[in-house]
């Protein structure tokens, strides 16, 4: 493409921009609160894992050994329970680290280790999982195991916190979906209104044998030039609530830390450009499909 | 160069424009095409520039088989054509330098040719001294020279013109048949539509007749008849 052509459809595609003003605000209005929205949910749904995938790695499990096995059979358990499809690690603990462990997290409150069950006196296995979700059945599996006493899991928190990321991401996908619909359907609009005010250009422009890409691209660069202001200011608003949701969230709720905006900025900016972007030219080419037959 | 053979036009709603229609016109050549409202004169314009399709027959425009051509080559076919109408169609809220200049700068011309072109097609107009004017601060016959000035900007083989002195009084008439005769010895083929009797019949030039969607004369040197 020649540049001076580039150069023409930049600055009617800047006009159209101006010559609705109004619409094209409201447009970029919508695109951005669509971006936020659904922005705000992809930050909690990225939180809520890292939060899950930290879970993971606390959210252990203990099979505590038979006693009446000796410790050399005990040892040789490990191969049964990695037998086990959803056992990620298992880490063999006898029953004199165990109790040396309690002591030293206990500190003080030593005297506590009185009231300790039979357990404590157990050899056991600490074992991380693939998948929490799985973490019940897992622990049945474990049971069935020769030699498996018993197995200990906190199970509520395992399920409270897969559920709530499954929930966060189908409603960050269903809200984006539906946003990024709402926000093609604006830039359309305003689009379509500048192919009607150009109603006599484009007659003109056929009629003097202009080409089809040539009468469309003033149209795709306004839609592509709305959709990546939209990107641009909402990523900026992003950061600003997000930094502020964090502020919140330490003076109320200091366990959860979220995390930093600067470690996600770059692909949250990327992510708005490219949907702004997407938004932009997906608005500005289906309504000269529909709306300018050339 | 336009060549009609046996051409039919029925429009969608079931009206039959034209009914075998033949017409030669060759390079250098200035045609009127008369006949009464309805004998379909805008339509053999419109199956020209490809605006319509022609039901049945063949078209040959300037080397272009319109028959038979592509959408995308469409445009092609345009640049070889200038097309004036009634109703000037200038756009408002350009000048009349602008407006000329549109017709360069849309099929891809550079600003340097634009600045060098535009210029001398207005004085060709005699409108020169006009560059800078709105549409709105000119009169009838001053638009029409500005919409043949964006007809000729892209240097056509053709000029096609609708009934271009409809709105004008008779002296403007008369202006901007001279000034399309002018054109028309600078080399360029015109055809003039038109239902204004003493107009054509002050001209000695070639007239072709429709009436009822047929060719009904065609004569060289021939008057309005009818
Ligand atoms: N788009 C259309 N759809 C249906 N019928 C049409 C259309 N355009 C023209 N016609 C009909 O075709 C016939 C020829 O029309 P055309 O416009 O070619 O006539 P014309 O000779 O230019 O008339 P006028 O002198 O009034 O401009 C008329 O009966 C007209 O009503
Ligand atoms: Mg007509």
């Amino acid at each position: 493409m020649k540049g001076y052509n580039t150069v023409y459809f930049l600055k009617e595609g800047v006009k159209s921009i101006f010559q609705r003003g109004f619409m094209s605000f409201a447009a970029v209005t919508v695109i951005i609160a669509c971006l936020l929205i659904s922005g705000s949910f992809a930050l909690v749904a990225y939180n809520v894992n890292e939060l899950i995938a930290e879970a993971e790695q606390q959210n252990e499990l203990l099979a505590f050994v038979d006693e009446t096995l000796s410790d050399t059979e005990a040892l040789g358990l490990a191969g049964s329970i990695y037998a086990v499809s959803n056992v990620k690690s298992a880490e063999f603990v006898s029953a004199d680290q165990a109790f040396v462990d309690y002591s030293e997290e206990l500190g003080d409150d030593a005297d506590l280790l009185e009231g300790l069950d039979g357990d404590a006196l157990r050899h056991r296995y600490r074992i991380l999982v693939n998948d929490l979700e799985q973490t019940e059945q897992t622990a049945e599996e474990l049971e069935q195991i020769q030699g498996i006493a018993k197995v200990r899991y906190s199970y509520e928190l395992a399920d409270g916190i897969v559920t709530m990321r499954n929930i966060v991401n189908v409603i960050t996908w269903l809200i984006g979906a539906l946003l990024l619909v709402v926000s093609v359907f604006m830039i359309s609009n305003t689009v379509k209104l500048a192919t009607f005010d150009r109603r006599e250009e484009i007659a003109i422009m056929k009629m003097v044998g202009a080409t089809n890409m040539f009468i469309r691209w003033p149209f795709i660069v306004q839609g592509f030039l709305l959709g990546m202001m939209g990107g641009l200011v909402a990523f900026f608003a992003q950061w600003g609530i997000y930094t502020y949701a964090g502020k919140i969230i330490l003076q109320y709720a200091p366990v959860f830390e979220l995390i930093p905006f600067g470690s996600i900025a770059i692909t949250m900016l990327v992510a708005f450009l490219v949907v702004g972007f997407i938004v932009g030219v997906l608005g500005g080419v289906t309504t000269i499909r529909r709306f300018m037959r050339v | 160069m336009v060549r009609f053979g046996n051409v039919y036009k029925n429009y969608p709603n079931g009206t039959r424009a034209l009914k075998g229609v033949d017409i030669r016109i060759d390079d250098g050549e200035f045609v009127f095409l008369v006949g009464p409202s309805g004998s379909g004169k805008s339509t053999v314009i419109k199956l020209i520039t490809a605006e319509e399709k022609a039901t049945n027959g063949k078209i040959l425009v300037n080397g272009y088989n319109v028959t038979s051509l592509r959408s995308s080559q469409i445009p092609k076919l345009r640049r070889t054509l200038g097309v004036v109408f009634q109703d000037f169609r200038l756009i408002e809220n350009k000048t009349v330098y602008e407006n000329v200049a549109f017709a360069m700068r849309v099929i891809g011309a550079s600003s340097r040719r634009i600045k060098q072109r535009v210029p001398v097609i207005l004085e060709l107009v005699g409108l020169a001294h006009k560059a800078k004017r709105f549409p709105h601060e000119l009169s009838g016959g001053e638009m029409q020279r500005v919409s043949i000035a964006r007809a000729l900007i892209n240097n056509p083989q053709v000029i096609l013109a609708d009934e271009p002195t409809g709105n004008l009084d008779p002296v403007r008439s008369k202006e901007i048949m001279m000034l399309l005769e002018k054109i028309n010895e600078l080399g360029t083929t015109v055809i003039v539509v038109t239902h204004e009797r003493d107009i054509v019949n002050s001209f000695s030039k070639r007239v072709v007749a429709l009436d009822g969607g047929k060719v009904v004369s065609d004569a060289t040197g021939g008057y309005y008849q009818v």
